[in-house]
């Protein structure tokens, strides 16, 4: 676990008492029972503990809302669950596409997967934009990264997962079946991951081969991205959303691959798979409210987009500094102050473009100073029943929580995306308004009635749960 | 569950007819409020209240309640929770009394202090604790800047409502920390029936005002707060004034 995280580590032996969580965003925290389980058996254990108010899993705190918490009840800490049991890298070798797999326990982090891997000519599948999200968690929430316009979300590499439901039973589920479909993207409501066995994808090298390019407004970054995506296995667009008029939506694309041994230096070649991503001290714990204002914010993106090559192509990058910049800054998170933050991401179809303009136009009209936002094209959706991505461009962006008008304001851009047809992501979600659930998610239905099925009494639940009904 | 903006999806509130708290819930029923119980005596005026927020779309109901009648409260509120979470509480009962005829009717006067303070001395460490066994949760509490300095013109109401103060203050403190959350409110003159026909206060405000600042309070996560908030000042310039001369002050 994360030195100093909100949640205080305790072992499953002594009573836990209760402790308030929150998720990354720092928002509406709950207090619960944190019971941190080191075996399967404690696992057990733990949830015939879950009184009336239930439990939940509970991985390194990376949703941004309150999908990992449970007001009143029980909290899981899944990262005593720590082990990598196997690893088959047979189809590492760099003539081979095939990859090998990985057989490991929830609470594994992707950073320690990464640590363990990369030496073998490894990596994992899928990887958002922290390494600090555990299999467990990233499996419930079914994330997704740079690649998803070609290796779909995290699900689609998962051969199978142990899951302790509400019977108190272990079982192992594979993909095509109903649980597992629920369980993918199913924020954890469908029991408890506890291992899961996963394809890797292999790699020559550590370091990526970045392209960078800057697109002047929206319409360019969409051309641009739509034009050649399909050449890059990893692709993003961070984009300006405070930048007005003429310049509305304009951005830094960037987009690569793993890096081929061939392509380093000679230097680098010695260690091509040394993974050793640097580290600066943490974000202090008291940040003035109001830091990241309107001005301090716009100042940031002006100078990020001027310092961005206009275009650039081969630089080699490290694995960390490409994928995930932000880990760099441990606690970055309260860099908003007291009040938190907001994440807000939604996706809406291919044929959909005039909404996605419709709406970058009202959040830089709306003045949200965001210096985190992300723009991306999805492609195949996965099998997963809430499972967020579906075919057709994502925007993600943080917004403070305590701007005036905001939630008003985010309820209005809801109801934008449920008409074209999109959703917004729950694993960032913390204010949506319960009755636009169902509109999102067309198989809501299927999940309410799997839970109630699997679980009559609701074992399994969340704040998250409570508050959207889930 | 309150969302990242602190707006419950669930209110009680405790003196369902007082104009603040009904101000209050109008407001958080046009964002994510759907289930309001008020609490109170029952009358039309009680009823209608929830008529009107069930027009509003809301699942209002009535819920029978005496702040006198500290024995039953916990039966009452203890029901309502065994079926419920509730995300917050609004503690909004209280009466102003008439300070003239008061201070001849010493049972009237008592009965001021009950209402205000003792009444909701019982109700608050039920609701409290209803709150911090679900393990989230607001409490407000409607305190007024009439507890922050006793005024000749209206002492008993004012010690009352200090009572209340410093009970919500200390009640906070000892919350910290178990995800509940209290908030003390202190209006200051407020236009509404409670008041009508008495002189207007300098810095008056209205029910609607209030709300507002609660909703704020909710986003903030405060522990107090003012209505206006330049009354903060004020008020803390006026403590410090000596006795003979807050006396003479025309407050």
């Amino acid at each position: 676990m994360h030195k100093g995280d909100t949640v205080t580590v305790m072992s499953a032996t002594p009573a836990p008492e209760s402790v308030s969580v929150s998720g990354w965003g720092r928002t509406a925290p709950s207090t619960a029972r944190v019971v941190r389980p080191r075996s399967q058996e404690e696992a057990v254990a733990a949830l015939r503990s879950c009184a009336e108010r239930g439990g939940i899993a509970r991985g390194l705190g990376r949703a941004y809302g309150d999908a990992a918490q449970n007001a009143g009840g029980a909290v899981l800490d899944m990262t005593g669950l720590d082990r990598v049991h196997t690893i088959d890298a047979t189809g590492a070798s760099a003539a081979s596409a095939a990859g090998g797999t990985v057989v490991c326990d929830a609470g594994v982090s992707l950073h320690h997967l990464m640590e363990v891997l990369l030496p073998l000519g490894l990596f994992v599948p899928v990887t958002p934009g922290t390494r600090y999200v555990t299999v467990g968690g990233a499996i419930a929430a079914d994330i997704h990264g740079k690649n998803h316009h070609v290796s779909g979300s995290f699900a689609h590499h998962v051969l199978a997962l142990d899951l302790l439901t509400a019977d108190g039973t272990v079982r192992t589920v594979e993909p095509g079946t109903p649980l597992f479909d629920a369980t993918a993207g199913g924020m954890g409501l469908t029991g408890v991951i506890l291992s899961a066995t996963l394809r890797l994808h292999p790699v020559e090298t550590s370091l990526m081969a970045v392209d960078t390019e800057r697109a002047a407004d929206l319409d360019d970054l969409m051309a641009r991205l739509t034009a050649t995506d399909h050449r890059y296995r990893y692709s993003v667009a961070w984009i300006d959303l405070l930048a007005r008029g003429a310049a509305t939506g304009r951005a830094v694309l960037t987009r690569g691959d793993h890096a081929p041994l061939a392509a380093l230096p000679d230097r680098a070649r010695t260690a091509p798979l040394a993974f050793r991503p640097r580290r600066l001290p943490p974000a202090p714990r008291f940040v003035p409210e109001g830091l990241l204002g309107r001005r301090s914010v716009g100042l940031f993106n002006e100078l990020w987009y001027r310092k961005a090559p206009r275009s650039r192509t081969g630089e080699l990058q490290k694995l960390s500094a490409f994928f995930h910049p932000l880990d760099g800054v441990p606690h970055w998170n309260r860099v908003y102050g007291r009040g938190g933050f907001v994440q807000y991401q939604f996706v809406v179809g291919y044929g959909q473009e005039e909404t996605l303009r419709r709406i970058v136009r009202r959040i830089s009209a709306h003045r949200c100073p965001s210096f985190l936002a992300v723009l991306k094209r999805f492609g195949e959706a996965g099998a997963g029943w809430l499972s967020f991505p579906v075919p057709g461009w994502t925007l993600a962006l943080d917004i403070p929580a305590g701007l005036p008008g905001l939630g008003p304001f985010l309820d209005e851009l809801d109801e934008e995306v449920a008409g074209a047809g999109g959703r917004v992501y729950l694993a960032k979600d913390s204010r949506l308004r319960p009755g636009a659930l169902a509109s999102m998610y067309p198989r809501l239905p299927d999940f309410r009635a799997l839970r109630r099925e699997l679980d009559p009494n609701s074992l399994f639940r969340s704040d998250l749960s409570r508050r959207l009904g889930l | 569950m309150k969302d990242a903006f602190g707006t419950p999806q669930s209110l009680l509130i405790l003196g369902g007819t007082s104009e603040i708290a009904l101000a209050t819930a109008r407001r958080l029923v046009a964002r994510r409020t759907r289930k309001v119980w008020l609490a109170g005596r029952p009358s039309p005026a009680l009823e209608q209240a929830a008529e009107h927020l069930r027009d509003m779309g809301a699942d209002a109901r009535t819920v029978p309640f005496d702040a006198l009648d500290a024995e039953s409260h916990g039966d009452t509120l203890g029901a309502l929770f065994a079926d419920n979470d509730i995300d917050m509480v609004l503690l909004a009962f209280g009466i102003l009394g008439d300070q003239a005829r008061d201070e001849d009717d010493p049972l009237a006067a008592v009965r001021v202090a009950q209402t205000n303070y003792t009444g909701a001395v019982s109700a608050g460490l039920i609701c409290a604790r209803a709150l911090q066994t679900q393990g989230h949760g607001s409490l407000v509490v409607l305190s007024s800047v009439a507890g922050e300095r006793a005024r000749r013109s209206n002492f008993i109401y004012g010690s009352s409502k200090a009572g209340l103060d410093a009970f919500a203050q200390g009640l906070g403190d000892a919350l910290h920390g178990t995800g509940v959350h209290v908030m003390v409110v202190r209006p200051g003159f407020v236009r509404s029936k409670m008041t009508a026909g008495l002189d207007e206060a300098p810095m008056a405000t209205t029910p609607e005002a209030v709300a507002e600042a609660i909703e704020t309070g909710l986003r903030r996560r405060s522990e107090t707060v003012w209505v206006p908030g330049a009354l903060r000042v004020v008020m803390s310039a006026l403590r410090h004034v000596p006795r003979p001369v807050f006396r003479r002050l025309p407050v």
